[in-house]
């Protein structure tokens, strides 16, 4: 398991790479989950040297804490710029927690089609699922307490780290 | 009208009640805006149906008839998924001398967790935000000549799609100013998001001098008030003022406040021409004009709907 001042971001997306590499099936689907997971998808499509756009899907439609937060979390636009009917989707997000923001996130996926498979590939899995939801690639696993957030920043070069609040 | 608070904010200035254009800052009308923009993408997928209402139960009160308004929110309600209730008010409980908060009272006691209101008397919405339960929100869907926020917010998103920034803008709006309550929204959302110049143009009687006040420039003339503008905003005359002393005929009307192709050319080339429906070919607007490549007239129809999924989302997610 990795200490928390040791998650060196660029590194663990180094290993994310091969993980997506050989999650990755002939015309397979990569969407990133706004926003940290959208900046990771942006940068695998180019480093996998797949063609086209990486999708961009956001949860805030399917939330399930609509009833407390309302629409605060922010109106990112879902942009699938291929069909996901029949296509084998890897959805990928900077950290895997509770689980609902892939539950909403796959919900949001079926609403334009149904697709062969969705794998999940994540930077940090920090523990604390809600839901039976697993990741198929996580390079780093850390115990996180719950008050606490973790999230993935992009300086203006490009370069991940990790942001802890 | 309503004390200190603005009684369509809760504690922390979130929106839960929409009632009034007048009041909101630049910060609300544009987060509705931008979720629009989100909502109008719904169209595109397979499913055209999102989960946000998904439980609750909308109750369309339409103490005076509109259909196209009704059918807007009605359609906007079921693509967030909620239970939509058309009551056709006007033919039923009032008829029977039901007052309105009795009215509501009824309509609460079914569970209703939105109203959708158009009511003749201006203020009728606010009443009814004022007496229902906390946890229901209401949203004016026309109030006497009061307001009608939902048409200010969508012709807002339809300038805003067109012409991107508001602080350039020369938005001329034309025909029954005094009468109208889509003019009174359009020009408290214009000058609350920016825009630099708002003409209201048309005959004296329609377009009275003591609307300078709002801060619009009064033209009685309509060359003056056309010319150079980004954006025209055409009003529906109706027809009830051709019959009483405020306008001398139809015919007279179209000539000199119609909007005819030639009058168009005196609006900058890409002006988009805007009108709330519905319209009256020939005595507002030129058929041309309306079937022209400058309108944008069906466009606000359908970002109409995006905007009254926007509005019922952002309230029902925020608590009282």
């Amino acid at each position: 398991m990795t200490t928390l001042d040791k998650l060196d971001a660029e590194a663990l997306y180094a290993e994310l790479l091969e993980g997506v590499r050989a999650l990755l099936k002939p015309d397979a689907g990569l969407v990133g989950i706004w926003s940290g997971g959208a900046w990771l998808a942006e940068r695998l499509q180019k480093d996998l040297g797949l063609p086209g756009a990486a999708g961009v899907i956001s949860s805030t439609l399917h939330r399930d804490d609509f009833s407390q937060r309302g629409l605060a979390g922010g109106t990112a636009h879902t942009k699938l710029p291929f069909d996901v009917e029949g296509r084998h989707i890897v959805l990928v997000d900077d950290v895997l927690y509770t689980g609902r923001t892939i539950r909403a996130a796959v919900n949001e996926l079926y609403d334009f089609g149904r697709p062969a498979s969705v794998a999940l590939a994540v930077l940090v899995d920090r523990g604390g699922r809600e839901l039976p939801i697993a990741a198929d690639c996580a390079p780093a696993t850390i115990e996180l307490a719950k008050g606490k957030r973790l999230s993935l920043a992009r300086d203006d070069a490009g370069r991940f780290s990790f942001e802890i609040r | 009208m309503f004390g200190r608070r603005n009684p369509q904010l809760n504690s922390n200035d979130e929106l839960i009640h929409l009632l009034s254009i007048e009041g909101l800052p630049a910060s609300i009308l544009e987060h509705i805006l931008d979720t629009a923009g989100t909502f109008l993408s719904v169209n595109d997928r397979d499913v055209k149906k999102v989960p946000l209402l998904r439980g609750k139960s909308v109750f369309n009160l339409f103490f005076e008839n509109s259909t196209r308004t009704r059918t807007t929110f009605e359609i906007a309600a079921k693509r967030l998924s909620a239970d939509v209730i058309n009551l056709d008010i006007a033919r039923s409980s009032t008829a029977k001398g039901e007052s309105l908060l009795d009215t509501i009272a009824n309509l609460s006691a079914m569970h209703a967790d939105m109203f959708v209101v158009r009511h003749g008397e201006s203020g009728a919405p606010y009443l009814i935000a004022q007496h229902c339960a906390p946890h229901v929100h209401v949203v004016n869907a026309g109030d006497g000549r009061h307001s009608h926020p939902t048409q200010g917010l969508l012709d807002m998103y339809t300038i805003r799609h067109y012409k991107k920034d508001f602080r350039q803008l020369t938005v001329a709006i034309v025909g029954d100013i005094v009468h109208s309550r889509v003019a009174r929204s359009d020009i408290h959302a214009l000058t609350t998001l920016g825009a630099p110049e708002i003409r209201a143009v048309g005959p004296k009687t329609l377009v009275p001098g003591d609307l300078k006040e709002m801060g619009v420039r009064v033209c009685h003339d309509m060359a003056e008030g056309i010319t150079g503008a980004d954006v025209i905003i055409m009003l529906r005359l109706q027809n009830e003022r051709m019959s009483g002393a405020m306008l001398p005929s139809a015919g007279e009307y179209f000539k000199t406040f119609g909007l005819s192709p030639e009058k168009l050319s005196l609006a900058k080339p890409d002006a988009i021409v805007m009108h709330p429906g519905p319209i009256n070919r020939g005595v507002e607007i030129d058929s041309a004009v309306v079937d022209g490549l400058q309108s944008v007239i069906l466009p606000q129809v359908t970002f109409g709907i995006a905007v009254r999924m926007a509005v019922m989302s952002i309230i029902a997610g925020n608590a009282p």
